[in-house]
């Protein structure tokens, strides 16, 4: 038997969060909903506000205004030790003074839970971290993995209603780090309990997430599942920060897109009247012959520039007519590489029409 | 209860503000509990210091007929024996701070360049002295600078002097005890900025070709100043309101403000005047400090005292 | 050997600095160590080095109603003092470290006070105070101006300790079912009780060695040792002192210790 926390998952209703230090927003009517055993992560660069809504989720920041209801109850006025949420910090926050077995063992003699089922689930919480037989360590004894899964079992020994993890990996090295994400990605199905993330760190959302919200200056610019996050984004933040993308400017008119005169082929309907960015991901980019236009791929002439080997790939440079600058990435076959003419020659890149994305020209 | 009103913000009382009435009160209940944290040691102070003291101002303004009335400052510059007082407590002042920096200075740089561990043995002996009861520390003072004392019997078993030096009892004393007392208050800001000095800075001076001793007077010293003016600063004002030893070891004849402020109470019960010099005292103490504060900015707040 | 200050000069052209700063630490710890050996001279004439030796200047102490009367007002002052500072101190250091009120800077000027306040202004004002509250030559007009006085010293302690220790455990054990209260009691107070005990040393040995505002405050039944050795020396080179003074140094080495080693053990 497992922790049950699947039966416990809540949804949590976020609403018209307003948080402000002096005349400064930090937040401003910030809505969002979680599903019940979901995990949500909220990306954004540092300053977009992500850390403060989730310390104000787990109560250590108090929000001007705005409502936040787990499973239907208003939690936003009680104080943090009676919201029954797990948190796991950055640093880990682990007691130095308490061995790994008191540190985890800690929620549950906040709730007076008899001695005996404690060291039932502490011994079950160590378990399910991989951590079995650790229990009487320091915590100064425990590598930096290993006290991140401390941290972990901390937060989920009490079976709490939700858990809320700001940047929990940002201190380990990247191999570690990588094995950690699928771990927890992996514990997070087992156990589903509401998860909410916060990374600055888009792979590691990508990795991780049910669903994405990007941050940025205090509001949510999409939220979405990853797929459509990276292959949909909604605004030029989104692209920018989501992947690699450039931006080429194309204008629509009378229902249709036109980048220079040539009209835009495109899957989606066109956009309201006036000037609009396309975004060109490295990836969707090809080289084509002129005669390609035919097979519904819009085709965007552009001289090359340097070229970048990376082995097993190619980054290609290329000078849009208007000067922009646009990348190109693609596998080294010896058929792609046939085509790439030499730098400051004349190259015609494609993007099919399925790919074509367009977001509005802030 | 204006405290109280912490991180609330009266823009978020505005009509519709989901939970902003409940949000503002809980604000109001965290500041009320924090204030109720820091109450007790507020009203203490406010009852033990602020009160008294502006009491003190209150009656420094009337003269002994309870005339409201300039007279208990006016005697600063008309009674030649205030005008001594000042005299000698600055001289006292500047004489120790001197003093102070004389020795001090090489001690802390003999200190901060000391490997870690020579240099925290030898920063015992600076802390246990500043630990040590000012009281012992002058009573020893007395006993080695008096006429029999340590000093004047070995100066005359070797010979070098005929009759005892006057050592205790005068000018030279009290300059001697207080600065035995003041140097730590010196050394330990000094030192601890000496030690944020990076000695890469040096090393980088040195290989330039600046010989140790241009390095030294042109890289380390002007680096080490914020740190010699704090201690300076420390020192200086604390010698200005000092008491004890110029008292025990003044030998009556060197009168400081402090001193002046106890006699003029206790031996002569004259509040007003008492109260006038130690209003002037404050007055010219918090002066120093803020104008230490204004040249060298927030950066050196230093080792503060106890006594 | 550490490298941290290796700058290519050698020790022996440094040989002058050593000797300087050597000079100097002779004259900072000479006056206690004489005053050490004369306590166990055998002679009332305080030579040094004694001719004979003896623990008769001990036995003066100990033996003296006055000087033992002294001593026990001392410390019950010092150990009131200690308790109601640390309390009163830890609290407002706790509370100026949430930064949840405005104003941080007046509060924080406020509990500092007494260390800028020329002590002897602090001593008249209290007396003068005290003469119309009947808390002259009282213990607990004694415990409330030394708390005054050893209040900024707990705060600053305890605050130092504060700003090193991870806020974050304390947040991470409210979220894990802790009350404030309770969290800092089960977290945050283990991790900084060195501050805490510093701090307390700190409060104990500002009051046992407090002069200035005993003078005026204390007397009576409640005359402080302090006080007591003031008015003898001013009347005399009594070499009772030298023992007490020993006392004094010997209690100054041990507290000094205990919060070395407290900071050691943490």
């Amino acid at each position: 038997m497992l922790l049950s926390l699947a039966q416990s998952a809540l949804p949590i209703g976020i609403s018209g969060i307003e948080k402000r230090f002096g005349a400064v927003s930090i937040l401003s009517d910030l809505s969002l909903d979680v599903a019940a055993g979901e995990f949500l992560t909220l990306l954004g660069p540092s300053g977009s506000g992500k850390t403060t809504l989730l310390m104000i989720l787990a109560g250590f920041v108090r929000a001007n205004a705005g409502s936040i209801k787990v499973g239907g109850e208003e939690i936003i006025t009680m104080p943090p030790h009676k919201r029954n949420i797990g948190m796991v910090f950055q640093n880990y926050a682990l007691f130095p003074h308490m061995n790994v077995f008191h540190n985890i063992a800690f929620p549950l003699k906040q709730r007076h839970v008899s001695a005996a089922e404690t060291a039932e689930r502490v011994e079950r919480a160590l378990d399910l971290v991989q951590l079995k037989g650790l229990g009487e360590r320091r915590v100064d004894q425990l590598s930096g993995g290993q006290r991140q899964r401390v941290a972990l079992a901390r937060a989920i020994v009490f079976e709490p209603r939700i858990v809320l993890m700001d940047e929990p990996l940002s201190a380990l090295d990247k191999s570690l780090r990588e094995h950690m994400q699928i771990e927890l990605r992996n514990l997070h199905r087992r156990l589903g309990m509401t998860t909410v993330y916060v990374t600055h760190d888009q792979r590691e959302a990508i990795t991780m997430s049910d669903r994405i919200a990007v941050m940025n200056a205090g509001r949510i610019e999409q939220i979405d599942q990853p797929e459509v996050l990276y292959a949909r984004p909604q605004t030029k933040f989104v692209a920018g920060f989501i992947g690699e993308s450039s931006f080429v400017p194309v204008e629509s008119r009378n229902g249709s897109v036109w980048y220079e005169d040539r009209k835009l082929r495109m899957t989606t309907t066109a956009p309201s009247a006036g000037r609009h960015l396309m975004v060109v991901r490295p990836e969707k980019l090809r080289l084509v012959a002129d005669a390609d236009e035919a097979g519904g791929v819009n085709l965007l002439p552009a001289t090359v520039g340097d070229v970048i080997y990376q082995g097993d790939s190619f980054v290609c440079y290329a000078t849009l007519r208007d000067g922009r600058q646009v990348t190109l990435r693609d596998y080294c076959r010896s058929d792609v590489l046939a085509k790439l003419p030499a730098p400051g020659e004349p190259i015609t890149l494609g993007i099919d029409a399925q790919d074509v994305v367009l977001v509005a020209d802030q | 209860m204006s405290l109280a009103s912490a991180s609330l913000d009266h823009a978020s009382r505005r009509d519709g503000a989901l939970n902003g009435d409940a949000l503002n009160a809980d604000a109001r209940r965290e500041a009320r509990g924090m204030l109720a944290l820091l109450s007790p040691g507020l009203f203490l102070v406010f009852a033990v210091i602020i009160v008294p003291i502006g009491w003190l101002f209150w009656l420094s303004l009337f003269d002994e007929s309870g005339q409201l009335s300039a007279a208990n400052y006016a005697r600063f510059f008309e009674q030649a024996s205030y005008i001594k007082t000042f005299v000698t407590t600055f001289k006292v002042a500047f004489t120790v701070t001197g003093a102070c920096i004389l020795l001090g200075y090489p001690l802390a740089y003999m200190l901060s360049q000391l490997p870690r561990r020579a240099a925290s043995i030898c920063l015992i002996f600076v802390v246990l002295p500043f630990w040590t009861s000012v009281l012992v520390r002058t009573y020893a003072w007395l006993v080695i600078l008096q006429r029999k004392g340590l000093v004047n019997t070995w100066l005359m078993d070797l010979g070098v002097i005929s009759q005892p030096l006057p050592l205790a009892n005068n000018f030279a004393g009290v300059v001697i005890g207080m600065t035995h007392i003041m140097l730590p208050f010196l050394v330990l800001p000094l030192y601890a900025s000496m030690k944020t000095i990076d000695v890469d800075c040096l090393r980088a001076g040195m290989n330039l070709g600046a010989s140790p001793a241009a390095t030294f007077r042109q890289i380390f010293f002007p680096l080490s100043l914020p740190g010699l003016a704090s201690g300076v600063v420390i020192v200086f004002v604390l010698c200005l309101g000092f008491f004890v030893t110029p008292a025990l070891m003044g030998g009556g004849k060197v009168i400081m403000w402090a001193m002046r402020m106890e006699q003029t109470t206790s031996l002569y019960s004259n509040w007003g005047a008492g109260a006038a010099l130690g209003v002037v005292l404050l007055g010219v103490t918090l002066a120093l400090l803020g104008l230490f504060h204004w040249l060298l900015g927030a950066r050196a707040t230093g080792v503060w005292s106890r006594r | 050997m550490s490298m941290e200050n290796a700058l290519p000069i050698s020790h022996r052209q440094r040989l002058w600095l050593y000797a300087l700063g050597g000079l100097v630490m002779l004259f900072l710890i000479a006056p206690s160590v004489i005053i050490v050996i004369m306590s166990f001279s055998g002679s009332s004439l305080l030579e040094f080095p004694p001719q004979e030796w003896s623990l008769r200047w001990y036995e003066s102490y100990f033996g003296s109603l006055e000087w033992r009367d002294a001593t026990i007002v001392s410390v019950k002052a010092a150990v009131m003092t200690a308790i109601v500072a640390t309390l009163l101190g830890t609290a407002a250091a706790y509370a100026i470290n949430a930064r949840t009120l405005r104003l941080t800077g007046l509060i924080n000027a406020l509990l500092t006070a007494s260390l800028i306040i020329p002590v002897i202004l602090i001593g008249i004002g209290t007396f003068f105070l005290y003469a119309r509250i009947g808390l002259n030559n009282t213990l607990t007009g004694l415990v409330i101006a030394h708390t005054v006085q050893a209040l900024p010293l707990v705060v600053l302690t305890v605050l130092s300790g504060l700003r090193s220790y991870d806020m974050n455990q304390e947040m991470v054990a409210r979220s894990l079912g802790a009350n404030r209260f309770s969290a800092f009691f089960q977290v945050t107070m283990p991790q900084i009780r060195f501050s805490i005990v510093s701090g307390a040393l700190f409060a104990f040995i500002t009051s046992f060695d407090e002069v200035v505002v005993s003078l005026f405050i204390s007397g009576g039944e409640t005359t402080t040792l302090t006080r007591r050795m003031f008015n003898a020396l001013r009347d005399q080179i009594d070499p009772t002192i030298a023992a007490i003074s020993t006392c004094l140094i010997v209690l100054s080495i041990v507290l000094l210790s205990a919060a070395q080693l407290f900071g050691r053990g943490r």
